[in-house]
């Protein structure tokens, strides 16, 4: 009991549990930024108004999502200094600097451009309007990129020097912070992993209103745009998954050994479907593997050698002093695979939905749908599934909305809870990191409410946003079709028309 | 002038902003339940705020990363010392953000009134306790010689910090009640404007008790005519309000603010947390700073980033300057 409220204890589950809350809201707002960017691009360039029927869908879904990622990111600024002050001592020569970026270059540009865009259908010409969104999207990314480069300087530290004097670290090279490549892989990871999310959400609600035959020309661009995001964004989420992979091997090879639960090292290091390790014996008792998989994923070769569990927590021993180098072996090895796995299942789904929904390629032209049709579902050359495995689809492609969110949350519990007993990987323990002055008892209050306080939310947030997915795309008014001319809105005649939106 | 004094001063210019901007929107949000007298009015109040809380709050943001990145020592005894008043804070806005966005995405009264009255308790209570955190980071709380806080909650609400946190809360719910006035149209106009001239007088009372309690222990010359400013511009933006004057008003209050806050940072200067319990514990501009390497890069960013933020901030405001009135506010929700 002692050891489980620790301080250290209690501060890693609260950090865990409101980063891995705050990152559910994240590649959604990452990838609904974009996405609905470009529906309010294609109805400014064409003019259908199917596009801004879409994009008031997808923008409202995406406002619902993005004020609780904003809220919650709050929370992460300032963590660090109430739980982890040693930590934020220790690094913030280095550490503070992507996180004050952050806030100056993207959270302004989001937070000023988000309020633009949601009061501004009345207030803005068209084109301005469209540029609020992008630039909002801008953000996103950026904000993603100058915390990625934060979180790899604690994943492979670099650019710094060790001041004893001072008892922290120092930066040396911020260019070469920000220009890493673990920061470069984790970006370029991360990036297509929330697009994932993004497209799989939207194949998901497309899915749920085409079965039901309902909204269909909207849905229909959507199911497309969503499944065409989730094969691209699957495809690179799977080349730079196997980029970050190698670099993380190479930097961090105690991370890679754990992910395998590999025990010894060995040549063509096995890749395996299923394990059962015995730490206390560190071997495992039962085991499904492929030969290879492991060597090349680490290396690009199917000989190479990996060293294992044992042999790395030795050679750690002797670089830095007695201790316990391993990380939890059990949590590394099943985070990862279940990222895999549920990354790598929603896009063989995506695959497969584009295929049946195909619309000329290899598709007789009987079985071609037109735009207000639900598009048929064609396995083979000239026939449609039947009506009972065309529903099991649409259920699938929405149920596989949450894969993605899934992966999303395990690939961060892996890369973090694989990195321990680090903190900063080679330099910091995460134990010397914890604020020495707080108290057992207020680390505890604030574990407790934010969970309870975000339990709360999820429950609100959820129902909220099935309210709107159900309620489908808006009718368009006169006023959406007549956007002002002028910045600050047209002088009408009539100065007390309401406003076209108002919280 | 070192790096270290230059980022003590972008430090302090980043929470100004952050209390000129977010302290009107606190103050809207206190004035739904003081100035507005139906549901239709509120949320004419709420929608003055509406474009602009979220870009407002982000000054708190950069002001907390920007004191990581430039003081980690202070970033990291203030935030982990005034743990539990942080904690309620951060709830706080947690809360308030979610219920600008979500009070109007149900149709049903009691959601509506839900929200709103989490619009107003989450609005008082961080505009109370960021004036009781700097009434304590000025006056001085224990400190121990490794930096850390050694006292404990109820040492932070001491009668100084709450003075403090009473000029913070009338001062922004005067602020936000001139700013209502200067953005609406019709009736709650009149009304917003009797009611910043009933809190002013209050305001200025309390600002002035706070500021010479300030000035007696640790003010100087330059942290006096701060203080002559403040209460000259509270008193002129009474005065302009009297008069009918929203704008001038406005601009007034809002340099009340900048210049309380200019007094408060120039008496803790060069200190950024002074110790109680020995003067030598204090964390300063020096002990508390990152390496020049460190602040040199950050001074190109916030150089070149702030005057842009600035501009199209700025520029929000000028697309949504029209006065709104309970005649613009839909019927459907």
């Amino acid at each position: 009991m002692e050891l489980a409220l620790a301080p250290e204890t209690l501060a890693r589950w609260q950090f865990g549990i409101t980063t891995v809350y705050h990152f559910l809201f994240v590649p959604l707002t990452i990838s609904l930024a974009a996405l609905t960017a470009g529906l309010q691009t294609a109805w400014v360039r064409t003019n259908n108004e199917k596009y801004l029927r879409a994009t008031k869908f997808w923008g409202k879904l995406f406002l619902i999502n993005i004020a609780m990622g904003v809220v919650t990111g709050i929370v992460q600024e300032f963590q660090f200094g109430m739980n982890w002050s040693d930590y934020s001592r220790f690094v913030g020569d280095i550490f503070g600097a992507p996180l004050a970026f952050e806030a100056l270059i993207a959270f302004f540009f989001e937070s000023t451009f988000i309020g633009l865009w949601i009061f501004g259908w009345d207030k803005l010409p068209k084109k301005i309007h469209l540029a609020c969104i992008w630039i909002v999207s801008i953000g996103t990314i950026l904000s993603a990129y100058f915390i990625l480069a934060a979180n790899s300087w604690m994943q492979h530290p670099v650019g710094y020097r060790i001041n004893k004097e001072r008892g922290r670290a120092e930066l040396t090279d911020f260019w070469h912070v920000l220009t890493q490549n673990t920061a470069l892989a984790q970006f370029f990871h991360t990036i297509t992993a929330a697009f994932l999310v993004g497209g799989a959400f939207m194949v998901g609600i497309a899915a749920f209103h085409l079965a039901r035959k309902k909204h269909i020309p909207v849905m229909r661009t959507s199911l497309r745009l969503g499944l065409v995001t989730v094969v691209i964004a699957g495809l690179l989420t799977a080349i730079s998954g196997d980029q970050l992979g190698k670099v993380m091997f190479k930097q961090q090879p105690m991370k890679m050994a754990a992910a395998e639960a590999l025990w010894e090292g060995q040549n063509s290091a096995p890749f395996s479907i299923f394990a059962v390790g015995d730490v206390a014996k560190g071997h495992n008792t039962v085991e499904i593997s492929i030969p290879g998989v492991l060597s090349f994923l680490a290396d690009d070769s199917f000989t190479s050698y990996v060293p294992g569990i044992n042999d790395i927590n030795k050679a750690e021993q002797e670089k830095f002093g007695p201790g316990d180098y391993r990380p939890n072996i059990p949590v590394a090895f099943w985070s990862f695979r279940w990222m895999i796995g549920f990354g790598m299942a929603s896009f063989a789904l995506g695959i497969l939905g584009l295929w049946l929904t195909r619309r000329k390629f290899m598709l007789p032209p009987g079985m071609r749908t037109g735009e207000d049709e639900v598009p048929h579902l064609v396995l083979f050359k000239n026939k449609a599934l039947s009506p009972k495995l065309a529903k099991c689809y649409w259920i699938v492609a929405l149920w596989t909305l949450l894969f993605p969110l899934i992966a999303n949350s395990w690939g961060w519990i892996f890369t973090e809870m694989g990195r321990q007993p680090w903190v900063v990987y080679g330099v910091l323990q995460t134990r010397d990191a914890v604020s020495p002055g707080t108290s057992q008892g207020e680390v505890l209050t604030s574990m407790i409410g934010f969970t309870l306080l975000y339990a709360a939310l999820a429950v609100i947030e959820v129902k909220l946003l099935v309210k709107y997915i159900k309620a489908g795309p808006p009718e368009l008014t006169e006023a959406d079709l007549n956007p002002p001319t002028k910045i600050g809105g047209d002088d009408h005649d009539d100065a007390d028309r309401p406003m076209a939106f108002s919280y | 002038m070192e790096l270290h004094d230059v980022w003590f001063v972008l430090i302090a210019v980043l929470w100004t902003g952050y209390f000129f901007l977010e302290g009107f929107d606190f103050g809207i949000g206190v004035l739904t339940k003081l100035l507005a007298r139906d549901r239709k009015e509120r949320r004419v109040l709420i929608n003055t705020i509406g474009p602009v809380w979220d870009g407002n709050e982000v000054w708190l943001l950069t002001a907390g990363g920007a004191t990581f990145a430039a003081f980690p020592e202070w970033y990291a005894t203030l935030f982990s010392g005034f743990y539990l008043p942080l904690l309620i804070i951060l709830v706080c806005l947690i809360v308030r953000g979610v219920a600008f966005e979500y009070r109007s995405k149900r149709p049903e009264e009691k959601w509506q009134t839900n929200w709103e009255h989490a619009i107003f308790w989450t609005s008082l209570i961080p505009a109370l306790l960021w004036g009781v955190a700097f009434g304590n980071i000025v006056r001085g709380v224990k400190i121990d010689a490794d930096m850390e806080y050694a006292g404990t909650f109820w040492d932070l609400l001491n009668p100084y910090a709450i003075l403090g946190g009473l000029v913070t809360l009338t001062l922004f719910t005067f602020h936000g009640a001139v700013f209502a006035g200067l953005k609406t149209v019709g009736d709650i106009r009149e009304r917003a404007r009797k009611l910043a001239l009933k809190l002013g007088p209050v305001t200025a009372v309390l600002a002035l008790c706070f500021l010479i309690w300030t000035q007696i222990d640790n003010g100087d010359g330059w942290s006096l005519m701060a203080l002559i400013i403040t209460v000259v511009a509270l008193v002129g933006a009474i005065g302009a309000i009297a008069a009918g004057r929203e704008g001038w008003s406005f601009a007034l209050s809002g340099v009340t603010i900048v210049a309380a806050v200019a007094m408060l940072f120039l008496t803790l200067f060069p200190n950024v947390m002074p110790s109680s319990l020995n003067d030598a514990w204090s964390l300063t501009v020096t002990n508390a700073s990152s390496t020049p390497y460190t602040l040199k890069i950050m001074t190109w960013c916030a150089g070149i980033a702030t005057p842009v933020v600035l501009l199209y901030q700025g520029w929000t405001y000028w697309v949504f300057r029209k006065r709104i009135g309970t005649q613009h506010i839909a019927e459907a929700h």
